[in-house]
This record gives structure tokens, C-alpha cells and sequence, in this order.
């Protein structure tokens, strides 16, 4: 490396801060004082150190399981005491029921996770699709963008259940050749469909937020505007949309359950069956503890990916 | 010959002219400082150079070739020309070397094991080949700094455009930077620098150009222009900046 002229680096004689001394008008000084300080004579001593704080470590531990207790426990007493509970017992929480249920209920819910698999890659991509289209720029692509803009209003304020049977029912009833005939296929194309609008929406706020000097590096490195999206911009903001669409994931995981109006076998209508022949809601329990048993843990992920986004950017904004 | 000239070069953003009918001359090896107001279109005349901004009137040439010309292809003017903003703008998701080799790679198509030893070659002229690895948030802002002048280097430009590169470090990182592009300046690298470090452009510059209200107002060897100033506007731009005691 070819030296430089013999200057001190850093220091061009700019923004160097010079003692306060310097800048500040002496004419308020007495002779014979300096603005310089007295060394002060040492810190104050440190806080002294307590022993080991039993009430701080178990009191609030000790009052919050005591008042979780008194809580729960008194629900369920008020609950079971009442005077209908044998009844509420019997027609939601028989065991003999749930159990002769259990194995349909499941069967349909495997249903349920398939069509919910399923579902998710073809929102993911299909979404993603959308959300590319409408952040392009350029007047040629103002159709695009307009059409695209069209789709997003038009699945985001019809009711996904009305998607739902109107493409269950209806498009099978047209019997087109061709073009396949099964509800479970077009019940799940109108999820698509409907979730893909609003997914695209959550992708393109993700899109908006990644900062435009990263468009202008990509841009200035001679990436292609493709090439930009595609190194540069997607994978900051599909980082930047994780949580909400962790959302996504559970919302779609229970509204799986929609299509059971259109007469899928999921878990909710295996159910529904069990519970018209025999008069007993339990089946209906176990489906609800099925969904519960799925969504929860996903729920509790969704809140960790959240934690951790917010540590990063509070990380990243010091 | 001039490596970049520009001629009547004009652009309004909306009804607002933000470079006036604007004339300049870079020779080959030369640094030119482009100082001026907060405003006055420092930034918008850098990055027409590499066409990041297109204006709506003017001509600019890079080595007798205007800049529109087709020969230089898709990507020919980037690769001769860096560029270098304020805010680093390294990606954030992508490693050191990963920053540096991605237009190598996806652009101008170079092999990897290659394109790696590039990377590396760049990086240890900034002394800072021991970071390829890391994540641009790991680093201080004057190593991002620097890796983002490495990154602008990587397809060997002819031209670094530098915009105000040490405003946002803090002021113990500024002459890290600084240093750099002395060294980059000992190498005959052309560079048309926008800062607002005074003391740094009267050191580097061979010219310094005074900006203002889109228009270049006043140029002249770094001696001359700071010490004495001829246009009204570059004495009353000067005389603040002393007055606040940055000069
Ligand atoms: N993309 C844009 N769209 C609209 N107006 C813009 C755009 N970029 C810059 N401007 C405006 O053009 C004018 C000149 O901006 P420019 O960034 O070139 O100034 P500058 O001299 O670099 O100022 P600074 O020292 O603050 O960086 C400003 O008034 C700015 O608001
Ligand atoms: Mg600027």
C-alpha cells in the first residue's frame, strides 16, 4: 500500500472536539481562576450488597401460583356445581363418546393438516407472485400492477367462506371436461385464492420496508431490476414479514375447517356426523381438542419468532 | 483527455430544479470535491454519473462515450463506475465476502473460486480481510464503511463516486476512512467526491467545486477556493462553516 502524505489519520482538523476551555469566552473568569475542574476526591461506594432475598425470589412466584389457584379452582367449582353440570357432562365431555369418535375425528383431521400443507406452499408462492408483480416498477407494467391491485380488493372483502362454496359447490356443478370435479379441490383453491391476498399484502409491506439505498446499491453494482428483487431485496423482506405470516400459518391451520361445508370429511364434519346420529357433542370436543392440540404450539412459535424478530431490531437500531 | 465530462446537465424532480445547466471536466487520475449546502445537488449530480438518476436534459461522457451509449452494454458503465453513499448500504443479510462477490458473480459472471480471490486481494489492501466472514450489523460503521468502498472496487472501476462517506461515522472512524481513500487517490483512481469534511477535500482534491442552488458556482485549485473564495455564495458558505467551527 503507497503511503500517504505524513499526516496524523484521522485528524484533518475537522470535527475535532477542542477542550471546552478553548471555545468558551474566558471574559467571565476571575484572574486567577482556571476553567479546569479539582480532581474529585473518588466515586461514592457502590450500593451495599443484601444477602440472599428469599421474599424477592419466591413472593411473587408464591402469589401468583396461589392466585391461579384460587382462579381456576374456583371456576371449576362454580362449574361443576351447577345444577345442569351432569348434564353439560354428559353431552359434551362423555368419555365413551369421545372415545367411539376419537378415530373418524382423527382420520378427518389428517385431512385437515393435508389440505393446511398443501394450502400453505401454493398461498407462499402464488402470494409471492402477486406481491412481486404490484412493487414493479416501470409504466409497462401498469396493467400488471392494476390487476393485480383488482385480485387483492376483490379476495380480501368477499367472505372466505363464501369463496369457499361458491367454488365447492359451484364450479363442480358446472361440469366442464376437463378440469377436475372434486369439492376438496375447489374448496381449497378458493382458501388459496382468499389467503393469497392478504398474504400478498403482509409480503409487499415487507417489500416496502427494506430501505431504498439497498435498491440502489444492488442497482449501482449492475444487478438486473430482477436480479435486485431476487439477491437484494426478497430475502430482507421476507425476514422482515416472518412473524405476520407466522400468523398466517395458525389462522389458515383452523379456517382448514371451512371446507366441511361443502361437505369435505375433515375433523369438524366427521364430527358433525358422529354427533347427528347419536345425539352426543363430545365428537365435537375431541375435534376442538385436535385443533387446540395443533395451533397452540404453533401459536407459541409464532410468539418466539416475534421475541426474536424484536431483540434483532432492537439489536440492530443502538 | 477528460475521463468524464458533463454539459448543460439539468434535472428537476417534479417542478423543482435540482441541477441547473451543470458543466464539468474530471481529467484521468483527477479527484474532484464537490462541496455545497445541504440541498444544493450534490448527491443528484453524483449519481446521474452512473445513471442511478437520469436527467432530463445534458450530456454526460465517460472516456469519450456518453453514458447512454449502447456499447457500454446492460452493465459496462457499473462495472467502470463505483459507487459509494453515505449510509454504507451494505446487505444486511449477506455476508462480508458475500457483499463483495455478489455482482462478480451474478454480473459479470466470474467463476467463484475467483471471484473469492478478488475479494480477499480487496479486503486486505483495507486491512480487513479478517471480517469475510462476518454480518455487517458485527462491524463498526467505519469497517462498514470500508467494506463497502471494497465492494465498489471489486470490478476494478476506472471511476469511484464517494457521496459524503464519513457523515455518519463517528468521529474517531472518520480518519480510517479518510485514509483509505488517500491511498485509493496514491493508486490514479478518478474520484468525484461530495463531502463536507473541508480540511479532507483541501488535502485530496486537485479541484474542489462549489455548489449551489443546482448550480456550480465556483471552481478552482483547493488553495484558492478556500482561501479565497471569489463568488458570493462559496464566502457566505465558507465564512458559516468557519463561524460554526468546522474549519
Ligand atoms: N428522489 C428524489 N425525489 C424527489 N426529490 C429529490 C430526490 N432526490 C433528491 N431530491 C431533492 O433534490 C434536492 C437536491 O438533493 P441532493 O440529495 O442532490 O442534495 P445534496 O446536495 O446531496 O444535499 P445533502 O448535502 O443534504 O446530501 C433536494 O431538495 C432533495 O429534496
Ligand atoms: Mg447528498
Amino acid at each position: 500500500m503507497v503511503a500517504g502524505r505524513s499526516r496524523p489519520a484521522g485528524n484533518y482538523g475537522l470535527n475535532v472536539h477542542r477542550p471546552i476551555a478553548d471555545q468558551t469566552d474566558r471574559g467571565g473568569l476571575r484572574p486567577g481562576t482556571t476553567s479546569i475542574r479539582p480532581a474529585p476526591e473518588g466515586p461514592p461506594p457502590p450500593p451495599r450488597k443484601r444477602s440472599f432475598d428469599w421474599r424477592a425470589a419466591f413472593v411473587p412466584g408464591l402469589i401468583s401460583s396461589a392466585s391461579i389457584i384460587i382462579v381456576f379452582g374456583g371456576l371449576y367449582w362454580l362449574i361443576t356445581s351447577a345444577e345442569q353440570w351432569p348434564r353439560i357432562k354428559a353431552q359434551f365431555f362423555n368419555l365413551d363418546h369421545m372415545i367411539a369418535a376419537a378415530p373418524r375425528v382423527a382420520q378427518g383431521f389428517l385431512t385437515n393438516l393435508q389440505v393446511w400443507l398443501i394450502a400453505l406452499a401454493c398461498i407462499g408462492v402464488w402470494a409471492l407472485v402477486l406481491a412481486v408483480l404490484r412493487s414493479l416498477r416501470g409504466p409497462v407494467f401498469a396493467p400488471l400492477r392494476l390487476l393485480v391491485v383488482l385480485y387483492i380488493d376483490i379476495f380480501r372483502g368477499l367472505p372466505a367462506l363464501l369463496l369457499v362454496i361458491l367454488f365447492g359447490f359451484g364450479i363442480p356443478a358446472l361440469n366442464i371436461p376437463g378440469l377436475p370435479n372434486s369439492g376438496l379441490f375447489w374448496g381449497g383453491v378458493a382458501m388459496v385464492l382468499s389467503y393469497s391476498a392478504y398474504v400478498a399484502e403482509i409480503y409487499r409491506s415487507g417489500i416496502d420496508a427494506v430501505h431504498e439505498g439497498q435498491r440502489a446499491a444492488a442497482r449501482s453494482l449492475g444487478l438486473s431490476e430482477w436480479q435486485t428483487l431476487i439477491y437484494a431485496i426478497l430475502p430482507q423482506a421476507l425476514r422482515n414479514v416472518l412473524p405476520a405470516l407466522m400468523n398466517i400459518v395458525v389462522a389458515l391451520q383452523k379456517d382448514v375447517a371451512l371446507l366441511s361445508v361443502i361437505g369435505v370429511r375433515d375433523a369438524v364434519r366427521e364430527a358433525q356426523i358422529y354427533t347427528a346420529t347419536t345425539f352426543n357433542y363430545s365428537a365435537l370436543v375431541v375435534a376442538a381438542l385436535l385443533f387446540l392440540l395443533a395451533t397452540v404450539p404453533m401459536a407459541r412459535l409464532a410468539d418466539w419468532v416475534n421475541r426474536r424478530d424484536r431483540a434483532r431490531r432492537l439489536q440492530m437500531a443502538d | 483527455m477528460s475521463d468524464i465530462t458533463i454539459r448543460g446537465l439539468t434535472k428537476y424532480f417534479g417542478d423543482r430544479l435540482v441541477l441547473d445547466r451543470v458543466d464539468l471536466d474530471v481529467d484521468k487520475h483527477e479527484v474532484v470535491c464537490l462541496i455545497g449546502a445541504s440541498g444544493s445537488g450534490k448527491s443528484t449530480l453524483l449519481r446521474c454519473i452512473n445513471r442511478l438518476v437520469e436527467p432530463d436534459h445534458g450530456q454526460i461522457t465517460l472516456g469519450g462515450l456518453s453514458i447512454t451509449d449502447p456499447r457500454f452494454g446492460r452493465t459496462g458503465l457499473q462495472q467502470r463506475v463505483g459507487i459509494v453513499f453515505q449510509s454504507y448500504n451494505l446487505f444486511p443479510h449477506l455476508s462480508v465476502l458475500e457483499n463483495l462477490t455478489l455482482a462478480p458473480l451474478k454480473v459479470q459472471k466470474m467463476a467463484r473460486p475467483q471471484a473469492k480471490a478478488r475479494a480477499h486481494e480487496v479486503l486486505s489492501l483495507f486491512s480487513m480481510e479478517r471480517f469475510t466472514a462476518a454480518y455487517p450489523e458485527q462491524l463498526s460503521g467505519g469497517q462498514q464503511q470500508r467494506v463497502a468502498i471494497a465492494r465498489a472496487l471489486m470490478t476494478q472501476p476506472d471511476v469511484l463516486l464517494l457521496d459524503e462517506v464519513t457523515a455518519a461515522l463517528d468521529p474517531e472512524l472518520v480518519g480510517e476512512v479518510l485514509k483509505i481513500i488517500h491511498d485509493l487517490k496514491q493508486r490514479g483512481l478518478t474520484m468525484v467526491i461530495v463531502t463536507h469534511e473541508m480540511g479532507f477535500a483541501r488535502d485530496v482534491a486537485d479541484r474542489v467545486c462549489f455548489l449551489s442552488e443546482g448550480r456550480i458556482v465556483e471552481e478552482d485549485a483547493p488553495a484558492r477556493l478556500f482561501s479565497a473564495p471569489q463568488h458570493p455564495a462559496t464566502q457566505t458558505f465558507l465564512s458559516r462553516l468557519i463561524a460554526s467551527g468546522r474549519v
